[in-house]
C-alpha cells in the first residue's frame, strides 16, 4: 500500500518539474508576489505631497515649515497663494495634505496665546490622511514640547510610546510573513484542485480508479506533493524574509512548520472539495478563484477582522487563512509559545476534519 | 468585393453572442453575481479604520489621578478597553492578539505627577505586527493623553502648557471613513476583473471548439469579428458597472456626487481596455485555461496592488511608481474615487479619461493585429 | 469532362516545431459533380489539405488554385463559394437549429425570400424541420453532422469541404449523409470527404489516399482494389482456434496480410504468390480458402509494403492464467438510470474465461456506460456487475487488482515521459523492485521504446500512444483485459498489430472485453453483444448475427448490413 502511495506521490511531482504552464503557475507567483508585495503593499505615508498655504509672515510657522520639509512622510512641498489654490490643490490630488497658516500665527505663539493652524486633507484617501495627519502632529507635539523645555515650564507627565514586535512599525514586518501564508495557499489548491482537474479532462482519472488504488490513496497522493511543493515554496519565502528583508525570525521553526502541515491539509481538503464540483480545468481554475480572493481579503492581512461587522467574523471563522496568517506572524515576530499556538491551531483542525472529510465523500459518491 | 464591416454580418454576429450570453449561465454568473459578492466582501471586509481599536490598561498605580486617566480612557469612543492586573499578563494578552496595544500606569505614577519637578511618564505599548493599527494605538492615545492633560490643568485652575493646536477636516469624506474610498476603488478592480475575463474566455472559446473555423471559412472580416466580441460584453460589462454602482449607494450608502454621464464615458473607456485586455489575452492564447490564468495574473493582481486603490502609489520605490502609471486600473481608482466623493473635477477626470483611452487604442489595436484571417 | 475546379501542384506544409512535414508535395485535381474522398489514417495530412483549400492555411510551397484563384490571396472571393464542414460540424451548440441557420445565412447573404427558400429546402433535405427550435448542443451526433452540411451549403456553394463528416456518427447516420451527398453532385458541385474509415473510400468517384503526409493513391478507388484483384482469400468453415489459425498462416511467406472475420480468416495474398496449403496451415478438415472481392483496406495494406506478423512477443512474456473460474465477467440485470432515463436496462451477459467479448453499438445507445459500470467506474442503480466472482459494489478495489483498463484516448499522463508512465503504471499495481524493473524493461524490449524512454507521449504519434497504453494495462498480468475503443483513429496496421497481441494474451487464457463501433473490430471478437438503447437486442457470435440478417438479396451480409437492419429493426419495433 505505502509503495502504491510513494508511486503516485512521485508521478505528482515529476508531473509538477515537467509541465512548462504548471512550473510558470506555481514559480510566477512566488516571484511576483515577493518582489512586489514588501514593496507596493504599503499603508505607510512616504514621499508625500505636502501643501503649505501660509498667511502669516513670521518665522515661528518657517520654523515648522522647515521641519515638515525634514518629515520622511513629505517629499515635497507646494506653496500656495490662496483659497482657489486649496481648492485646486485638493480636488485634483496634487497633495495629501494642505496646512494652512493663519495671518496672525507667529504672533500668537510668541505671545503665549493659543493658536492653531488648520489641516485640509483628501477624504479620498482617509488612511493615508490620517496617518499624515499623525506625522504633522509629531512634528508640533515636538515643536510644543522644546518651546516649553526652553521656557523651563516642566509637563507634568510624557507619554513613553513603543512598538513591540516591529519598533518602527516597517511593513515589511507585516507583509513578508503574510506572503509566506498566502503562497502556501495558492499552491496547495492549484496542486490539489487542477491536478484532479486536469487527470478528469485527460480521462487519466479513470486510469486511477480502475486501478486498485482506493479514493482515499488517491486522496493522500494529491495531498502530500501539495505538502511538498507548498513547504518549499514557504521555506524560500520564509528564507528571504529573513536574509534579504533582514526580519528577525524569533520563534520556533518546529511549531511553524508543524501548524504549516495542518493548514495545508484544510486547504488541500477545499482543493479536493472544489475539484470534485468541477469536471474542467477551468472551472477548477474559476473555483480556486472565487476560493482565494475572499479568503485573502478577509484574512486580515488587508484590513483588521475586528473591523468587519461581527456576522462577517464568524462566518470567517471558516477561512483557514484567517488563523494562519496569526500563527506565521506570531511565530514570526512574536515567538508565541505553544498554548497561544493551539487557540489557533485547533481551528485548523475542525477546518481540517470538515473538508478533507467531504472530499472524500465526494469521492466515493462520485463513484456511486 | 468585401466591405470592412457589413452591418448585416456584425448584427448577426452581435446577434449570435448576444444569444450566447443569455444562454450561458457561467457568463451571467461572472457579470452579475460575481460583482455583487465582491462588492460586498470589500465593502464589509475591508475596512481601515480602526474604529474601535481593542486596547489594554495595567494599573498598577491605583491612586486617583491614575484612576482619572483610566476614566478618560473608558470614555474615549475609539477604544475598547480591557483591564489587566500585571504587566506581563497583559504582555501575553496582547502577544495573543486579543489587544492591539496597552497602557501602563506605573506604580509611581501619582507619586510623581504630585512632584512638580519630577514628570511622570505613561507607557504606551503597541503591536508593531500591525503597523495600520499601531498608528492608530498610537494616535488615539496620544489624543486621550493630551486631553487628560488639559482638563487635569483646567481643574487645578493651572493654565495649560501653551502650545499649538492643529484643526484637522477631511474634505469629501469629513468623518474619514475608508469605506467611501475603498468601496469606489473595488469597484475598479471588480470590473477589472469582469471585463478581462469574459472577454479572455469567448475567443478561446471559438477556437477551442472549432466554431472559429466555420467563422473563418465565412466572408467575415476582421474587424466584423473583433467589433461582434467588444459589443455585446461591453453592454454586459456597463450593465454591470451601474449595478455595482447602485448597490453602493443604495445599499452601502456611499455617496456619489459626480455626474452620470462621466461616470458612464469613463466607465466605457476602462471597460474597453479591460475588454481589449481580455480579447488580445484570448486572441493570443487561444486556450480558455491559459486566458483565464493570464487575465487574472495581468489584471487583477496589478489592479489590486498598483492601482492605488488600498495602498498609497507615492509611498512605493520610484521603478514601481512608474510602471503604475501604465496601469489602466490606477486612472480608473481615480476616476470613481472622485466621481463618488468629489464630483465633477473635470481636469482630473479628463486626464484619466485620456489615458484610459489610450490604453483602450493600445489593446484593441494590439488585438485586431493579432487577430488573423487564417489558422495559423 | 469539366476542367478541374481545384488543382494542387506540388503542395507542402510544415508547421514550425515539427521535423516532419504535415504534407508532402501534393499533386493531384478535383473535378466538379464528383465527390473526392480524402482517405487516410490519423495524422496523414487530411485536415491540414482541407484547411488549405478553404484558405485557412497558407502553403509553405507549391501552389494551389481553386476555380482559377488563389484561396490566399483572392480569400475574400473563394469565400463566396466555398462551403466548409470543420470537425466536430462547427456548430454553436447553444444556439437552435435555425439561429445557427440564419447566422451563417447573414454571413453569407442569403436573405428575403431568397433565403426562405433555400431554408425550406435544406430543412426538408435534412428532415430537420420538425427540429428547428432545438439547441444544436441536444442534436445527436447524425442531426449534428446534417445541420453543419446544411450550414456548409447555404451560400450554395460550388466546392463543398467536409472534413471527417462521419466521425461520431453512427453507421446508420454514415449512410444517410451520404445519400444527400450523392444528390448533390447531380447539382454539379464538386465535394471533398475526408475520412479516416477506409471502407468509405469506396463511396467515392476519387480518391486521394494519404498517409503520413504522403500521397499513396490518386485515381478511382477501384484502380486501386484492382491493382490487388484475385489477391483476397478467406478461409472458411476453419477448426481449431481462429486466432492461431491466423498466426499460423502470417508466417507464411506468401501471405502478405491477413484479420479475423467473424469464424473465417481474411488473407491477402503477395503479387503472383501461389496459395498456401491448408493442410499445412492447419486449418482442419472442413476448411475451404475461397475467393473473396478486395477492399479498399487491403489495398491500403498492400500499398504500405504489408500488415505485421502474427506472433506477439507481448504474449511470451506474459505467464499464462491460471486458477480463474469459467465465467470471468459477468453482468445481471444491471441497470443505470440518470433521471429517468435508463442509460443501461436490464442488461444480462456473461463472459468466460479467454473469450473476447464486444459490446457493440451507436453513440448514445448506452454501450460506454454499461463498460464503465462493468469495469467500477459507475456505480449501477440496480443489478449486480461481478468480476472474477467478486461483485463490484462491496470491494472493488480486489476486483480491480486482476484487471487491466485502456481508455479510449490512450489515457496516459502526457507530461510525463515514456519510462515514468510505465514506472507509474507498474507500481501502482503493486509492482516494486526488480520484479518492477524486469517487467518495464520488458515492455521496453517487446514495443521497441528504447530510443523514446525519455520523450513525452503526448509528442508521439498515435500508433506509439496505442502501444505504450497497451503496456500499461498488462504489467501487472491482470487476467482480465477491459478495452474501449482501442484501435479509434489509428492506421490500419497498427490495428493489426494490436490485435495480434490481443489475439496472443488471449490465446494464454486473459480475457478481454471491448467496446467499439468499427465493425472491423467487432468481427475480432468470439461473441458480441448489439447494444441500443439501452438494452441488448441482440447477441450472439459475429456469424451469428450477421445470419440473422441474411435476406435472399443480400446473402452474405457485412458486420455494418447486419448492424443497420438489426438497430433499425429495432427501432421499428419500438415505435409500433
Amino acid at each position: 500500500m505505502f509503495s502504491r502511495i510513494a508511486t503516485l506521490i512521485v508521478k505528482e511531482l515529476q508531473g509538477l518539474m515537467m509541465d512548462r504552464q504548471t512550473r510558470i503557475i506555481l514559480i510566477m507567483p512566488v516571484i511576483m508576489q515577493l518582489i512586489l508585495f514588501p514593496f507596493a503593499a504599503t499603508l505607510e505615508v512616504t514621499n508625500n505631497t505636502l501643501a503649505i498655504f501660509n498667511e502669516d509672515s513670521g518665522k515661528e510657522s518657517i520654523e515648522l515649515i522647515q521641519r515638515f520639509s525634514k518629515a520622511q512622510a513629505f517629499s515635497e512641498m507646494l506653496q500656495l497663494y490662496g483659497e482657489t489654490d486649496v481648492r485646486r490643490v485638493i480636488d485634483n490630488q496634487e497633495a495629501l495634505i494642505v496646512i494652512r497658516f493663519p495671518a496672525d500665527f507667529s504672533r500668537d505663539v510668541v505671545a503665549g496665546r493659543p493658536a492653531s493652524i488648520q489641516a485640509l486633507l483628501d477624504g479620498r484617501r482617509s488612511n493615508s490622511g490620517q496617518i499624515a495627519l499623525g506625522y504633522v502632529q509629531q512634528i508640533i507635539q515636538g515643536y510644543n514640547d522644546e518651546r516649553h523645555t526652553a521656557k523651563k515650564q516642566s509637563t507634568p507627565s510624557i507619554l513613553v510610546a513603543r512598538n513591540w514586535f516591529n519598533p518602527n512599525l516597517d511593513y515589511v514586518r507585516h507583509i513578508v510573513p503574510s506572503l509566506v501564508a498566502m503562497i502556501t495557499t495558492i499552491s496547495t489548491l492549484i496542486v490539489t484542485s487542477l491536478s484532479v482537474a486536469r487527470e478528469r479532462e485527460q480521462g487519466t482519472f479513470d486510469q486511477l480508479l480502475v486501478s486498485p488504488l482506493t479514493p482515499g490513496m488517491i486522496m493522500v497522493g494529491k495531498t502530500i506533493p501539495a505538502l511538498l511543493v507548498a513547504m518549499t515554496q514557504a521555506t524560500i519565502i520564509l528564507l528571504a524574509a529573513i536574509f534579504a528583508y533582514q526580519i528577525p525570525f524569533v520563534g520556533s521553526f518546529v511549531l511553524l512548520y508543524t501548524s504549516m502541515a495542518f493548514y495545508i491539509l484544510a486547504l488541500a481538503g477545499f482543493g479536493l472539495l472544489i475539484s470534485s464540483l468541477c469536471t474542467t480545468q477551468q472551472q477548477a481554475f474559476l473555483g480556486v478563484f472565487t476560493f482565494t480572493v475572499p479568503a485573502i481579503l478577509l484574512s486580515g492581512f488587508v484590513s483588521p477582522i475586528e473591523n468587519m461587522p461581527l456576522w462577517l467574523q464568524y462566518l470567517d471563522w471558516v477561512n483557514p487563512l484567517r488563523h494562519f496568517i496569526i500563527i506565521v506572524k506570531g511565530v514570526f515576530l512574536k515567538d508565541i509559545g505553544l498554548l497561544l499556538l493551539l487557540q489557533n491551531l485547533w481551528p485548523l483542525l475542525v477546518i481540517a476534519t470538515g473538508t478533507l472529510g467531504a472530499a472524500n465523500w465526494m469521492f466515493h459518491r462520485h463513484l456511486g | 468585393m468585401n466591405k470592412r464591416v457589413s452591418f448585416r454580418r456584425l448584427r448577426a454576429l452581435c446577434r449570435k453572442e448576444t444569444l450566447q450570453i443569455l444562454r450561458d449561465p457561467s457568463s451571467n454568473i461572472i457579470a452579475f453575481v460575481l460583482p455583487v459578492v465582491l462588492l460586498f466582501i470589500f465593502g464589509y471586509g475591508i475596512n481601515l479604520d480602526s474604529s474601535a481599536v481593542t486596547i489594554g490598561l495595567v494599573l498598577e498605580d491605583t491612586g486617583p489621578e491614575a484612576r482619572r486617566f483610566a476614566n478618560n480612557l473608558y470614555g474615549s469612543p475609539y477604544l475598547k478597553v480591557t483591564t489587566g492586573l500585571t504587566r506581563s499578563g497583559m504582555e501575553q494578552t496582547m502577544t495573543a492578539g486579543e489587544v492591539r496595544g496597552f497602557v501602563v500606569v506605573p506604580v509611581d505614577f501619582s507619586e510623581k505627577l504630585k512632584n512638580p519637578t519630577d514628570t511622570a511618564p505613561l507607557l504606551v505599548v503597541a503591536d508593531g505586527a500591525e503597523p495600520n493599527t499601531a498608528n492608530f494605538v498610537q494616535n488615539y492615545m496620544n489624543g486621550v493623553w493630551n486631553g487628560w492633560l488639559q482638563q487635569r490643568a483646567a481643574e487645578q485652575g493651572v493654565s495649560p502648557p501653551i502650545g499649538i493646536s492643529i484643526d484637522s477636516r477631511f474634505w469629501f469624506n469629513p468623518s474619514a471613513e475608508s469605506r467611501n474610498y475603498l468601496i469606489p476603488g473595488s469597484i475598479t478592480i471588480i470590473m477589472t476583473v469582469i471585463g478581462t475575463l469574459l472577454t479572455s474566455l469567448v475567443v478561446a472559446r471559438e477556437w477551442e471548439r472549432g466554431t472559429m473555423e466555420a467563422l473563418l471559412a465565412s466572408p467575415v472580416t476582421r474587424a466584423e469579428l473583433l467589433l461582434s466580441k467588444l459589443l455585446p460584453y461591453y453592454a454586459l460589462g456597463i450593465i454591470s458597472l451601474f449595478l455595482c454602482v447602485g448597490v453602493s449607494v443604495f445599499i452601502l450608502k456611499v455617496p456619489f456626487r459626480g455626474s452620470l454621464f462621466a461616470l458612464w464615458v469613463i466607465g466605457s473607456l476602462f471597460l474597453t481596455s479591460s475588454l481589449g485586455l481580455g480579447l488580445l489575452l484570448s486572441t493570443v492564447l487561444r486556450n480558455q485555461f491559459n486566458a483565464a490564468q493570464a487575465s487574472l495574473n495581468a489584471a487583477f493582481l496589478p489592479a489590486l496592488m498598483l492601482s492605488g486603490f488600498i495602498y498609497e502609489i507615492r509611498s512605493m520605490p520610484v521603478f514601481i511608481q512608474a510602471v503604475t502609471y501604465l496601469i489602466p486600473a490606477r486612472y480608473f481608482v481615480t476616476a470613481m474615487q472622485t466621481l463618488f466623493q468629489a464630483g465633477n473635477v473635470w481636469p482630473l477626470l479628463i486626464s484619466s479619461g485620456l489615458f484610459l483611452l489610450l490604453s483602450s487604442i493600445f489593446f484593441i489595436g494590439l488585438t485586431a493585429l493579432k487577430t488573423r484571417r487564417r489558422l495559423e | 469532362m469539366n476542367d478541374a475546379l481545384v488543382t494542387l501542384e506540388a503542395v507542402s506544409k510544415s508547421f514550425p516545431g515539427t521535423d516532419k512535414p504535415a504534407l508532402e508535395n501534393i499533386s493531384s485535381a478535383l473535378w466538379p459533380g464528383r465527390i473526392t474522398g480524402l482517405v487516410g489514417p490519423d495524422g496523414a495530412g487530411k485536415t491540414t489539405l482541407i484547411r488549405l483549400m478553404a484558405g485557412l492555411l497558407a502553403p509553405t510551397s507549391g501552389s494551389i488554385c481553386v476555380s482559377g484563384l488563389d484561396p490566399i490571396r483572392d480569400a475574400a472571393k473563394l469565400r463566396e463559394f466555398v462551403g466548409y464542414m470543420p470537425q466536430k460540424f462547427g456548430l454553436y451548440e447553444d444556439l437552435s437549429v435555425l439561429e445557427n441557420l440564419e447566422l451563417h445565412a447573414d454571413l453569407r447573404g442569403v436573405l428575403g425570400a431568397q433565403r426562405t427558400v433555400i431554408f425550406e429546402r435544406l430543412l426538408g433535405f435534412t428532415d430537420l424541420a420538425r427540429f428547428t427550435t432545438r439547441l444544436a448542443g441536444k442534436l445527436s451526433g447524425g442531426m449534428k453532422q446534417k445541420l453543419g452540411l446544411a450550414c456548409a451549403l447555404l451560400g450554395q456553394p460550388r466546392l463543398l469541404l467536409l472534413d471527417e463528416p462521419g466521425v461520431g456518427v453512427d453507421p446508420i447516420s454514415r449512410r444517410e449523409l451520404w445519400k444527400m451527398v450523392h444528390e448533390l453532385i447531380g447539382q454539379g458541385i464538386a465535394v471533398v470527404w475526408s475520412t479516416a474509415y477506409l471502407d468509405e473510400a469506396e463511396l467515392c468517384q476519387d480518391v486521394l489516399l494519404m498517409n503520413e503526409g504522403q500521397l499513396l493513391f490518386s485515381g478511382k478507388p477501384s484502380d486501386l482494389t484492382n491493382r490487388i484483384r484475385d489477391r483476397s482469400f478467406q478461409i472458411r468453415h476453419a477448426g481449431g482456434s481462429r486466432r492461431q489459425l491466423l498466426a499460423r498462416a502470417l508466417r507464411r511467406p506468401e501471405v502478405m496480410d491477413g484479420v479475423i472475420q467473424g469464424h473465417s480468416v481474411r488473407l491477402l495474398l503477395r503479387d503472383n504468390a501461389t496459395h498456401p496449403n491448408l493442410l499445412e496451415l492447419e486449418a482442419g478438415e472442413q476448411a475451404e480458402l475461397v475467393q473473396v472481392t478486395p477492399r479498399f483496406e487491403d489495398a491500403f495494406i498492400e500499398a504500405l509494403g504489408g500488415g505485421p506478423g502474427g506472433d506477439s512477443v507481448l504474449a511470451q512474456r506474459l505467464r499464462p492464467v491460471v486458477g480463474v473460474q469459467d465465467t470471468v465477467v459477468e453482468a445481471v440485470e444491471l441497470t443505470k438510470l440518470f433521471g429517468d432515463f435508463a442509460a443501461t436496462d436490464h442488461v444480462n451477459f456473461a463472459v468466460k474465461r479467454g473469450e473476447i467479448f464486444g459490446l457493440l453499438g451507436p453513440n448514445g445507445a448506452g454501450k460506454s456506460t454499461t463498460f464503465r459500470m462493468m469495469c467500477g467506474l459507475l456505480a449501477p442503480t440496480s443489478g449486480t456487475a461481478r468480476v472474477l466472482g467478486i461483485d463490484l459494489k462491496t470491494s472493488a478495489s480486489l476486483a480491480r487488482q486482476q484487471l487491466g483498463y485502456m481508455a479510449q484516448k490512450f489515457s496516459l499522463y502526457g507530461g510525463l515521459t515514456v519510462r515514468q508512465n510505465l514506472m507509474f503504471f507498474s507500481g501502482i499495481y503493486g509492482l516494486k523492485g526488480e520484479r518492477q524493473k524486469a517487467m518495464v524493461n520488458g515492455m521496453i524490449d517487446i514495443f521497441k521504446m528504447e530510443p523514446f524512454l525519455h520523450t513525452t507521449p503526448d509528442t508521439l504519434p498515435l500508433g506509439f500512444k496505442q502501444r505504450l497504453a497497451l503496456a500499461c494495462a498488462v504489467m501487472h498480468e491482470p487476467p482480465l483485459l477491459f478495452l474501449d475503443e482501442p484501435t479509434s483513429g489509428v492506421d490500419p496496421v497498427t490495428r493489426r498489430e494490436f490485435w495480434t497481441h490481443i489475439n496472443g494474451v488471449v490465446e494464454k487464457g486473459v480475457t478481454v472485453m471491448v467496446t467499439t463501433h468499427f465493425m472491423d473490430e467487432a468481427e475480432y471478437c468470439d461473441r458480441i453483444a448489439l447494444v441500443f438503447r439501452g438494452k441488448i437486442i441482440a447477441a450472439g457470435t459475429p456469424d451469428q448475427l450477421k445470419e440473422q440478417v441474411s435476406t435472399p438479396e443480400n446473402p452474405d451480409p457485412t458486420m455494418e448490413d447486419a448492424f443497420i437492419a438489426l438497430v433499425q429493426g429495432q427501432s421499428q419495433e419500438d415505435s409500433l
